[in-house]
């Protein structure tokens, strides 16, 4: 692709392999000198970042670095400028849960099945045992507007796990909840990964959220978004082991 | 409550004034001779009640439909959107006095031109509010739809659709009154039956109270019209009838 060419009067030719690829190994997501611009805003400026199948990878940074537009790269719902994208089929979690208001919990819950063409009964049988085991029993029947907040995170991110995807893109999943309800979700959360494990990369402003979560941290700088640090969280994950991830992913928030 | 309260009032005034001897009979009766009017041509009122509530009710439906439909094909059409757009807007301002003996001359004087008429004054509002209703369907939701492989057939299906049917019903509530209107034009264009006809001919009869015992007949029709598409969207669109939900 890099023909050198010599004093041609055109402008770099656009190269029209494809760049976002899917497959590739199972679960393992790839991206390679990843650039991605809106207009004269450039949103994300070489990113390179493998995901190992099974990896929990929290991307932290300010609001506007790029984290948005990074999972939406991965899901295939963007192309990047330049570099290459190649992940194994990828499925998101919206920011707001995404929740449609006129289908009851558990048919939110099943909506892939039903886009791939099963019954209702079918789907809602699939769906029917996770409620149970993630603390959603007995609000099946609910609409999403009759839920907590938690329990519709609880809702979106079953829908998201029923999807049968390897890779799981959450966007600030518990962006809008309170403290109290964020912990709960994070444990919730980490004890769902632990039943059914998947790839997750997960984009999050609060780092204490991301020592919690994730096996690692990255931290983007503001716009043009980069990965300017890299934590591995030990998976003891003593008190002491989060606060150092966590002090050292603030220090590399600040420096950026 | 307080409506009919507002229409105990009003009525008194209207009584107080006309038997006070201000406006001849044949041009302002008074609400007891209407009330009268109603009882002792009770029978003639509600036979052609029938005929002017079917039409009205198919019209609105036919529109609702229509409309619906319109509004689907501007919104996945863009060419569609900025060709037949500004024709829509052009045709609500046609004057329907103008174009409803056409009608007659090429429906007769069935219930075909009546409802030709009812869908045009109608459907307006049925397109408008539907198509901005499918154009502002919650982006995270169609992103969501992609990711999980929906086709644009199932994203307007499982997200587009449901959204923009309270609009669309919405839109129907809002020509009720309209559609009467539309309904009483048409009859006077050209027929033999219904309020409007029964009107037409009230009033050279010097029958003024009867003229108005059809008016307060249309009026009550048509706000059970309207609770009748209230309650509609209550069953088929339950889930706009809610205090906010959290984290919204």
């Amino acid at each position: 692709m890099d023909s050198p060419s010599v004093a041609t009067a055109n402008v770099e030719a656009p190269v029209q392999e494809p760049r976002n690829v899917k497959g590739g190994a199972e679960g393992e997501v790839h991206l390679a000198g990843v650039t991605r611009s809106f207009g004269a805003v450039r949103a994300l400026e070489g990113i390179d970042l493998d995901v190992r199948a099974g990896e929990r990878v929290a991307v932290v940074g300010p609001s506007g670095c790029g984290k948005t537009t990074l999972l939406e790269l991965v899901c295939g719902l963007q192309q990047p400028d330049a570099g290459t994208v190649s992940s194994s089929p990828a499925v998101l979690m919206p920011q707001r849960d995404g929740l449609l208001p006129w289908l009851r919990a558990i048919d939110n819950a099943a909506l892939a099945a039903r886009l791939a063409g099963a019954s209702r009964d079918e789907a809602r049988a699939r769906a029917h045992p996770l409620f149970a085991a993630f603390g959603l029993e007995g609000f099946e029947r609910a609409r999403p507007h009759e839920l907590s907040g938690g329990m519709r995170q609880r809702v979106a991110f079953l829908r998201t796990l029923l999807s049968g995807k390897p890779v799981l893109c959450l966007d600030e999943p518990f962006g809008a909840l309170d403290a109290l309800t964020r912990h709960e979700m994070q444990e919730w959360l980490a004890q769902a990964l632990a039943r059914e494990p998947r790839t997750v990369l997960f984009v999050t402003h609060d780092v204490e959220e991301a020592a919690r979560v994730a096996d690692r941290v990255l931290v983007m700088s503001p716009r043009p978004g980069r990965i300017t640090a890299e934590l591995a969280v030990p998976p003891s994950r003593t008190p002491d082991e989060l606060l150092s991830v966590r002090e050292r992913a603030l220090e590399a928030l600040r420096s950026c | 409550m307080l409506a009919l309260l507002l229409v105990l009032v009003l009525v008194g005034a209207w009584e107080l004034y006309a038997d006070l001897g201000a406006i001849d009979d044949f041009i302002l009766p008074a609400p007891s001779q209407i009330a009268t009017a109603l009882w002792d041509d009770r029978s003639l009122l509600w036979s052609n009640l029938l005929v002017t509530a079917q039409e009205v009710g198919l019209g609105i439906l036919l529109a609702l439909v229509l409309g619906f439909l319109l509004a689907v094909a501007l919104h996945f059409s863009g060419v569609l959107r900025r060709g037949v757009y500004p024709l829509l807007v052009a045709s609500q301002a046609v004057p329907i006095v103008i174009i409803a003996p056409l009608l007659v001359v090429w429906f007769g004087f069935g219930i075909v031109p009546k409802l030709a008429i009812i869908a045009l004054v109608c459907f307006f509002p049925v397109v408008v509010t539907t198509l901005d209703a499918l154009r502002s369907v919650d982006p995270d939701q169609l992103k969501l739809m992609r990711t999980l492989d929906a086709s644009r057939w199932q994203a307007f299906r499982w997200a587009e659709a449901p959204a923009a049917l309270p609009a669309a019903l919405s839109g129907a509530k809002i020509a009720v009154a309209v559609a009467v209107i539309g309904a009483v034009f048409a009859e006077y264009a050209g027929s033999s039956e219904g309020l409007g006809h029964l009107m037409l001919q009230a009033i050279p009869q010097l029958e003024t109270a009867r003229a108005y015992a059809a008016v307060v007949l249309l009026a009550a029709f048509a706000v059970l019209l309207f609770s009748a598409l209230a309650l509609a969207e209550r069953r088929l669109v339950p889930w706009t009838h809610r205090p906010e939900g959290p984290n919204r």
